[in-house]
């Protein structure tokens, strides 16, 4: 394809000129996925809780979210639409689910791989229940958490541009509106803002998991 | 008229399986493509795009991680690889491609989705070879076993159930990243999503999702089925997640 003008990838004045369009979808971005996550972590912790205790439980709860993860996000977004319309809920519906295996599976797999004469220790020590899961469990398995967390923020920042199938993909829009009209700096700024993005939040879940374990800091500097 | 009775006409008219006028459609030069009105036509060429992408996928990441699983080097870079790749959405690379000389169409799609199809393989054959138990390995030396003889009768045979994982993941994640192709003029069963959204026939739709849905549910159970197979017996019991 011969361009009459030159067709940069990057361009610094797209980015000059459309500023505010960029800024508004890296918001709605965002906000998306920080919500989508947050949603997921308040549904999965209780089950992932529900799931160790309640033996029986386990394996549906897992099957379940096996399941759902399947359904490929195109179809599933498209799937919600006739439901529950066009716009962000359906695309924070579709996150929610997605970031819920992810989630479900490594904050089970972190209680299971509790150290069992940890569990036994605090229990003689009269530690409740409730105690037990908040003060000896959780931050015993923080690192499985916070592994689980990690992928589940890095898929759910590139999920969100499928949400361009019902017109609320964020940056997705950017990019699938520079795809039809073959405007490559608006497709390579959309695409990078898109994966720093993503950078941004793994580094601060990593610095938020530093600050919030600091045990496993004087372990490594002894 | 509900959205499920629409979807349910869809799907079972014989018309829409088969296609006004057969699978086939000539093109321009002599040539045929895939006619996009037909269930089945579209399935088979669904089936063909992720089949190429995850060959070309394993094709240059089986060897390149079972070399370096048995060597014991790169982990590192195997391991960044795989989470830049969960970073970058198949959108952006798609578009990408089809603003630059790759263009788009089916081939672009497929070079993207055999993109996304490298890192689960590679990381799963890296992960099987290098985590053969040492004392094994030592074992198979001490019988006097050159280190070739050791990659491939000693660590391959053990590292296999991972890899089968490796490549069940990235099958029917494929599967499932293909229905895309038919937002930058790709086929495969995506085309019946995007038209039916195209055209505000959402029982289209739904019929379309639960199409696709149903193809990854087939892909991913034959793939396990196949992880079995190559499973040696000793190793069943020991039940496998796929990374």
């Amino acid at each position: 394809m011969d361009d009459a003008r030159p067709n940069p990838w990057l361009s610094w004045r797209y980015v000059e000129s459309n500023w505010t369009e960029l800024s508004d979808q890296l918001t709605i971005h965002t906000t998306l996925t920080l919500q989508a996550i947050a949603i997921a972590l308040a549904i999965a912790f209780p089950l992932a809780v529900l799931a160790r205790n309640v033996r029986w439980l386990t394996r549906p709860i897992l099957g379940v979210t096996g399941v759902l993860y399947t359904i490929p996000s195109f179809a599933l977004f498209a799937l919600l639409a006739p439901f529950t319309g066009i716009g962000r809920t359906t695309v924070l519906i579709g996150l929610v689910v997605y970031t819920l295996l992810v989630l479900v599976r490594n904050i089970l797999a972190g209680l299971e791989g509790v150290d069992r004469d940890v569990v036994d220790a605090a229990r003689g020590l009269g530690y409740s229940r409730l105690r037990l899961l908040w003060g000896v469990e959780i931050p015993n398995a923080l690192p499985s958490i916070v592994a689980g967390l990690r992928i589940a923020t890095v898929t759910t920042v590139a999920l969100v541009t499928v949400g361009v199938v019902v017109g609320y993909g964020g940056l997705g829009q950017l990019m699938f509106r520079g795809f039809q009209s073959n405007y490559r700096a608006q497709i390579a700024t959309s695409s990078i803002l898109c994966l720093l993005l993503a950078l941004v939040l793994d580094l601060a879940i990593v610095v938020a998991a530093r600050a919030a374990m600091p045990w496993a800091r004087r372990r490594r500097a002894s | 008229m509900s959205i499920w009775q629409e979807a349910w006409d869809y799907i079972s008219s014989g018309a829409n399986w088969m296609g006004e006028n057969g699978l086939t459609r000539p093109t321009f030069d002599g040539g045929w493509k895939f006619a996009h009105d037909s269930i089945v036509a579209l399935t088979i060429e669904h089936l063909y795009m992720s089949f190429a992408a995850v060959a070309l996928a394993a094709i240059t990441a089986l060897p390149l991680g079972i070399a370096l699983g048995h060597a014991r080097r790169g982990g590192m870079v195997t391991v960044a690889l795989s989470n830049v790749s969960r970073a970058m959405p198949t959108l952006a690379l798609l578009t990408l491609f089809a603003a630059s000389a790759i263009g788009f169409g089916n081939r672009a799609v497929i070079i993207a989705a055999a993109i996304f199809a490298f890192p689960p393989i590679l990381t799963n054959a890296f992960t099987g070879m290098a985590d053969v138990d040492a004392d094994v390995r030592e074992a198979a030396e001490g019988q006097g076993l050159t280190r070739l003889q050791v990659a491939t009768r000693v660590e391959l045979p053990l590292a296999w159930p991972l890899i089968a994982a490796g490549l069940r993941t990235s099958a029917s994640q494929t599967v499932a990243t293909v229905p895309l192709a038919a937002l930058v003029a790709g086929g495969g069963l995506g085309v019946i999503i995007s038209t039916g959204m195209a055209t505000q026939r959402y029982g289209e739709v739904l019929a379309g999702g639960v199409l696709v849905a149903a193809l990854t549910l087939a892909v991913d159970a034959g793939m396990g089925a196949l992880q079995r197979r190559l499973t040696p017996p000793p190793l069943r019991a020991a039940s496998l997640a796929p990374a």
